[in-house]
């Protein structure tokens, strides 16, 4: 995690003056650039070669089974076959999955975030007794494997009936997120300017009134970002959905597709298509999200 | 404060900044009064508070009750005492599957901190400098894509990838007619478990090196200069002055992917489900079997909680570890 912190101090400080550095650069790079084209040939075919597994599915899950099995797995596909990804949607109702995926990760999301900003009120700006205490146990949560609570939860949510409920699943993440989440904004309030909260205590607003028209609004970026990778996260979530969300109605797009990998009933064209629907929302996260992440990348990563 | 996400906080909170030291002198008029109604935030802390005590205190704590138990779900568990903690020591399969978790510990944390370690020097060094900082984030992008994947995708595409017939991977031996490699990869005992390591490394490199290009912006670039002037080789830089001073992340990002790497119960799940034979079970994917496929609740608890042991004594070292470092810095 001290990444962070080195990356934020990055920015600032520490860059020399000018005047000092064309010099021996100029000359380095002159004397530098055979080599320097090689290392950028070998990170172009490394490039390449994490890519690959993504251009494989691509060229397979355009592909009609006959065309797979006369061209094999590497060929391109020959023209644009929709059919199987559309055959495979329909044949785990895909629309479905992903209604539920983004139902979960959404109010997870959500949840979470307000969940963090009134813990985070009350320990970094209210400053209450034994926070530090409380921090550490909201990081040990935050490393806690999910094996250590998912069979009490999975007891625990049949006997309230919420076994099975794309419920149970919501509050559990809202709470293992809202952990993290605790535990990052907690610091980040802990360094909030004291004299704005003066001023408005002065003119008479109180406590709710100054989360929601002060505290909230100069956050709202940091929460931006925390509600960006919590959806993300709870996204790709497995192991409590899976044991949780058994009907086929209530089933998030992993633990289907997860699932049904699991079968190995599966033949070349048709695990290609299930991967590309697996692969196709985290790209558009991506490509909307990009900024977000990018800024977070770090924070995130730790994940 | 665009990025307050990914400032300080983690690494503070543990220090003595973080501590309330520091508001009595922020404010000095003010402080009488936060402190007398500090009790009144409390009210916004119980929400969480009892959510906290409902789904994580509470179950964690009938896990560790179970252990103590034989239990198949159903009916009332028997209390055993340290049975299941005998057994486990006893157990074969748990020590072997202790073995195949230092596997992914390789696969996961040493072999991407290495490589990404290269990568980022490299990528900064050489790429950065002569053909733009755009270059290198792109190339960036490309190694880390694989982490946004969920794992289970991953998963998939991967184990296509590797399937006896048919799979790109014959396929490509064939190719270049090397046909008598070609493997039922994920499904031989001997080759299963290096299977699931490298997609393992696929999946994980790019965090490293994310972290780690983060934490070169940080070094002094004179350092380098310096040392270039000195004529010192690109390798002896990287190994006198890089890796020394981006030892903080590096102690992070190796323990963050071993912590990652014992909870691993997706990938396992969607490659191998643990086999052939045992071949690539890992205490989580164990834990998980003696749950829900053999409902011997009280041997997996077990496991859960050994698992949990190790977890939590790694946490405390890196709190510890962590803390020093903001003492030194």
């Amino acid at each position: 995690m001290s990444a962070t912190a080195a990356e934020s101090q990055a920015e600032s400080p520490l860059k020399p003056p000018l005047k000092s550095r064309p010099r021996p650069r100029a000359r380095t790079r002159r004397r530098r650039d055979p080599s320097s084209h090689v290392v950028l040939v070998a990170f172009i075919v490394l490039a390449v070669v994490m890519l690959l597994p993504f251009v494989i599915v691509v060229f397979n899950a355009l592909k009609t089974p006959d065309e797979y099995g006369a061209n094999g797995a590497l060929a391109p596909p020959e023209g644009l076959h929709l059919q199987g990804l559309k055959d495979f949607w329909e044949r785990v109702d895909f629309g479905r999955k992903l209604v539920n995926s983004i139902i979960i990760s959404g109010s997870v999301a959500v949840l979470a975030v307000i969940l963090s900003v009134l813990n985070s009120y009350a320990l970094g700006i209210g400053r209450i007794k034994g926070r530090l205490w409380i921090l550490v146990l909201l990081l040990m949560a935050n490393t806690l494997p999910q094996e250590a609570l998912v069979y009490p939860l999975y007891y625990l949510s049949k006997q309230l009936g919420l076994y099975d409920t794309r419920l149970s699943v919501i509050i559990v993440f809202a709470v293992i997120q809202s952990a993290f989440g605790t535990y990052l904004l907690s610091s980040v309030l802990s360094a909030f300017p004291r004299p704005l909260l003066e001023a408005a205590r002065i003119d008479g607003a109180s406590k709710w009134q100054v989360l929601w028209r002060i505290v909230v609004p100069v956050t709202r970026p940091t929460l931006a970002v925390l509600l960006v990778f919590f959806f993300i996260w709870t996204w790709n979530e497995f192991l409590i959905p899976l044991v949780f969300l058994i009907s086929n109605d209530n089933q998030t797009v992993s633990v289907a597709l997860g699932v049904l990998q699991g079968q190995r009933l599966m033949d070349a064209t048709m695990s290609s298509a299930s991967a590309l629907l697996g692969i196709l929302p985290t790209l558009i996260f991506f490509l909307i999200f990009q900024r977000t992440l990018t800024r977070g990348l770090t924070a995130g990563a730790i994940k | 404060m665009t990025r307050p996400a990914s400032t300080k906080p983690p690494s503070q909170t543990p220090g003595p900044a973080g501590g309330g030291g520091a508001a009595p002198a922020a404010a000095p008029g003010g402080t009488r009064p936060w402190r007398s109604d500090r009790a009144a935030y409390l009210l916004y802390l119980l929400p969480g508070l009892l959510l906290f005590i409902g789904v994580i205190v509470v179950p964690f704590l009938m896990n560790v009750g179970t252990s103590f138990t034989e239990w198949s779900g159903v009916g009332a568990p028997t209390w055993v005492g340290v049975d299941n903690y005998k057994t486990l020591l006893a157990d074969a399969e748990f020590w072997a599957s202790f073995r195949h978790n230092v596997a992914l510990i390789v696969a996961m944390a040493i072999i991407p901190t290495a490589i990404g370690l290269v990568l980022a020097a490299a990528l900064t060094d050489f790429i950065g400098k002569n053909f733009g900082a755009r270059t290198a984030s792109v190339l960036r992008a490309c190694v880390y894509l694989p982490q946004l994947l969920p794992v289970v995708i991953a998963g998939i595409v991967w184990s296509w990838i590797l399937a006896p017939d048919e799979g790109a991977v014959n396929e490509l031996l064939a190719a270049v007619g090397l046909d008598s490699l070609a493997h039922d990869w994920l499904g031989d005992p001997k080759t299963a478990m290096a299977g699931v390591m490298v997609v393992m490394v696929w999946i994980q490199v790019g965090f490293p090196l994310v972290i780690f290009m983060s934490g070169l912006q940080r070094v002094d670039p004179s350092l380098y200069e310096a040392a270039e002037i000195d004529g010192a080789s690109w390798w002896r830089r990287f190994r006198h002055i890089t890796i020394p001073q981006i030892r903080p992340e590096i102690f992070v990002c190796l323990l963050w992917c071993t912590i990652a790497s014992l909870k691993a119960f997706a990938p396992i799940y969607v490659l191998t489900k643990g086999g052939p034979g045992g071949a690539t079970n890992v205490p989580s994917y164990f834990s998980y079997q003696n749950f829900f496929d053999k409902t011997d609740v009280g041997y997996g608890s077990a496991i859960a909680t050994v698992l949990t042991t190790i977890i939590v004594a790694l946490t405390v070292v890196f709190l510890r570890v962590q803390s020093k470092n903001l003492e030194e810095q």
